[in-house]
């Protein structure tokens, strides 16, 4: 077991690797295929009012006239051990993680993306536990009842539900529930803190989670519902009926048992894309996120920010799946011999 | 060697002739996979609906200039003249002031007042050319490199597949965020909408491919061990022929399902981009920049949100409907 946890963490640590490796290529290879030269990306640090003589001190300091190669290293370096920039009068440090400056603040991109985190997080866990719950229930429901009225009215919602994009359901519940019935208002807009105020951040996070939920719900009641199905028709459950065992046990220990193993699987990955950013929830309902992070950067053209955000999620995602290959390992040992 | 079994008596005795002669006798001729699904799918009439829509869209993208120029007006014109400049721009006439009228028959934007009907339709067109061909990159890409993977092995199949888990291990939207951002102005000998289209539909193709192509992978792994590739390659079959005219020919019913169901993925992708203001330019209409344009305003003018977000929700839904319809048909163990 813990040869397979060491296997599996390194594996992790290389796939991190390589998308750093892949993300920082495109990040500032792109923008040179697309014709932009060294010069042009420092000018973008720096200003567009700076003169030549400024931009090309910070070309040299930040390294943006070396090989792709060295680049890369001395981001992977930073990125662990933090960077001390020395470019004369201008003494600066970056502790680790060293994701770089901003281009816009002129500050380490680090302490921003992690005052975002708890945001998304929360946003994260609340809306998961609803839809985790919410579409493995109707799911089951279905299933049980299929073809019959149920059935039928739950999954043409959860059709409808995955053909919603959330930034849409985010103004229909706007306009449609907290402004026509005043409820779950929360501070007007403003982000409040669980800590400073928590009914008021209840309030504030209630409609995200419910519209972020919605749309995934219904994906996971359809993979349920298709699960269960097929679970219901293996040969074991005939078994289990067989030896008289009531129905409910049949249905929760046995059927349910085995369908929630997938599932779980695509729930850490969903999971682990959702903690790198909810973008669109959270820019639709402005939520100081990651995810907003990332299009402010965007807006701002802040390379350094983007790659960090980028990084982050693409961390989170591995993480994720590192948990899963895990879990999974405990649960099945034919897992963890296999490799 | 069969071991006859004792039959006694003429009650056993069956006569196909009798058998057959309450049936049509067409019931009993071989039919192809193509005309076993057709014949599934004739009978799902959701998932013909779905179809037919699909189909309807289709056209108004395609006949896109027509329409507008018979019914609407040009997207990017300006009716200053049917909006209240005294209450933020919301639209004079129309019910619930709507703007919708004999000449504007999805009524007109608040503030600028441009022709909502010409507006969404220009965004069909833009979001279907984007979905279909950012698809048939996908699928591509997933197609070669899966059934590569699948029918060589060793580390040709190594390699494909851990470069496949990379992909899937990508923060995909955020990704293509960054990298639709990254891009401006000109590049690539192209500039304007014609880049960000391009840009868009290799963006969102090129992150999308390793989905299929872990479908395809695992397809050609089973159908590689099938008696009938041993029998093409015991004839002396060389790998291209096995692939292509022996394999292939078994893929295309699951390439078919998901790219059907991928372009609605892919509609969503590219509406979400344009949202996110990393689509098109800030001018062309799309139905994701359409909303979020619309959603400051949603206090003033509803009907606003509603055109682009029902045309998003309507298309996506016709597009799922008809996946799911074509799956079923060409799958019955997926019911």
């Amino acid at each position: 077991m813990v040869a397979f946890i060491i296997r599996r963490l390194f594996a992790a640590v290389l796939l991190v690797l390589v998308i750093a490796f892949v993300t920082y290529a495109i990040f500032f290879l792109v923008p040179q295929v697309a014709g932009l030269t060294p010069y042009d990306l420092a000018a973008r640090y720096v200003g567009k009012t700076a003169n030549p003589a400024t931009i090309h001190a910070r070309m040299v300091k930040l390294h943006l006239n070396q090989p792709f190669i060295v680049q890369y290293f001395d981001f992977i370096r930073d990125l662990v051990f933090g960077a001390h920039y020395d470019a004369g009068a201008e003494q600066s440090y970056c502790p680790p993680p060293c994701f770089g400056y901003s281009f816009v603040y002129q500050t380490p991109v680090w302490p921003q993306l992690a005052s975002r985190i708890p945001v998304t997080l929360e946003l994260a866990a609340g809306a998961s536990v609803l839809w985790l719950v919410g579409g493995v229930t109707i799911g089951v429901i279905s299933a049980l009842r299929r073809g019959r009225p149920v059935d039928r009215v739950s999954m043409g919602i959860a059709l409808a539900g995955v053909s919603l994009p959330v930034f849409f359901t985010a103004i229909l519940s706007q306009s449609q529930i907290r402004d026509r019935f005043q409820i779950f208002t929360g501070a007007g807009g403003q982000w409040v803190p669980m800590h400073t105020d928590p009914m008021q951040w209840l309030s504030n996070m209630i409609l995200p989670w419910l519209t972020l939920a919605f749309l995934q719900a219904a994906l996971y009641a359809r993979l349920t519902r298709a699960g269960m199905l097929e679970t219901m028709g293996e040969d074991y459950i005939r078994t289990a009926r067989a030896k008289g065992l009531p129905e409910r046990t049949v249905i929760a220990r046995h059927a349910l048992r085995a369908t929630m193993v997938p599932i779980i699987t695509i729930f850490g990955l969903d999971l682990g894309t959702l903690l790198g950013g909810a973008v669109l929830t959270e820019t639709a309902w402005t939520l100081p996120g990651l995810g907003q992070y990332a299009i402010l950067s965007i807006g701002d053209n802040d390379l350094p920010a983007v790659l960090g955000v980028v990084m982050v999620g693409a961390i989170f995602i591995v993480v994720a799946n590192l948990v899963v290959d895990v879990l999974y390992a405990v649960a099945d040992p034919r897992v963890r011999l296999a490799g | 060697m069969t071991v006859p079994i004792e039959v006694s008596g003429s009650e056993t005795q069956a006569d196909p002739e009798a058998v057959l002669a309450g049936l049509d006798r067409k019931a009993i001729e071989g039919r192809s996979l193509s005309q076993i699904a057709w014949l599934r799918l004739r009978r799902d009439k959701v998932a013909l609906a779905g179809g037919g829509v699909v189909v309807l869209l289709i056209l108004v993208a395609v006949f896109e200039p027509f329409l507008v120029s018979w019914f609407g007006h040009p997207p990017n014109e300006f009716h200053q003249n049917l909006v209240d400049p005294n209450l933020g721009g919301r639209p004079l006439y129309g019910i619930g002031h709507s703007g919708i009228s004999r000449h504007f028959l999805l009524g007109v934007e608040p503030v600028n007042g441009r022709d909502l009907f010409s507006r969404v339709l220009h965004g069909a067109q833009i979001s279907l050319l984007i979905a279909f061909l950012s698809t048939l990159i996908s699928v591509l890409i997933g197609t070669v490199l899966g059934t590569v993977a699948g029918y060589f092995g060793g580390w040709v199949d190594s390699l494909i597949a851990r470069t496949m888990d990379v992909f899937l291990a990508f923060p995909l939207l955020l990704f293509a965020i960054a990298l639709a951002g990254v891009v401006q102005g000109k590049a690539f000998g192209l500039q304007g909408d014609t880049l960000r289209i391009v840009l868009l539909i290799f963006i969102i193709g090129f992150f999308n491919w390793a989905y299929i192509g872990r479908i395809i992978r695992g397809q050609t792994l089973t159908l590689r061990e099938r008696e009938f590739v041993d029998a093409a390659r015991a004839m002396g079959a060389r790998p291209a022929y096995v692939l292509f005219r022996e394999i292939l020919p078994n893929l295309i019913a699951p390439i078919l399902v998901y790219s059907t169901l991928l372009i609605p993925t892919n509609i969503l992708f590219e509406a979400a981009l344009s949202y996110l203001g990393v689509g098109l330019e800030e001018k062309t209409a799309t139905w994701g920049s359409m909303l979020a344009h619309a959603a400051p305003d949603y206090a003033l003018d509803l009907e606003f949100v509603l055109v682009p977000g029902l045309a998003i929700f309507i298309t996506v839904m016709a597009f799922n409907l008809f996946g799911d319809g074509l799956r079923d048909a060409l799958d019955p163990r997926a019911r």
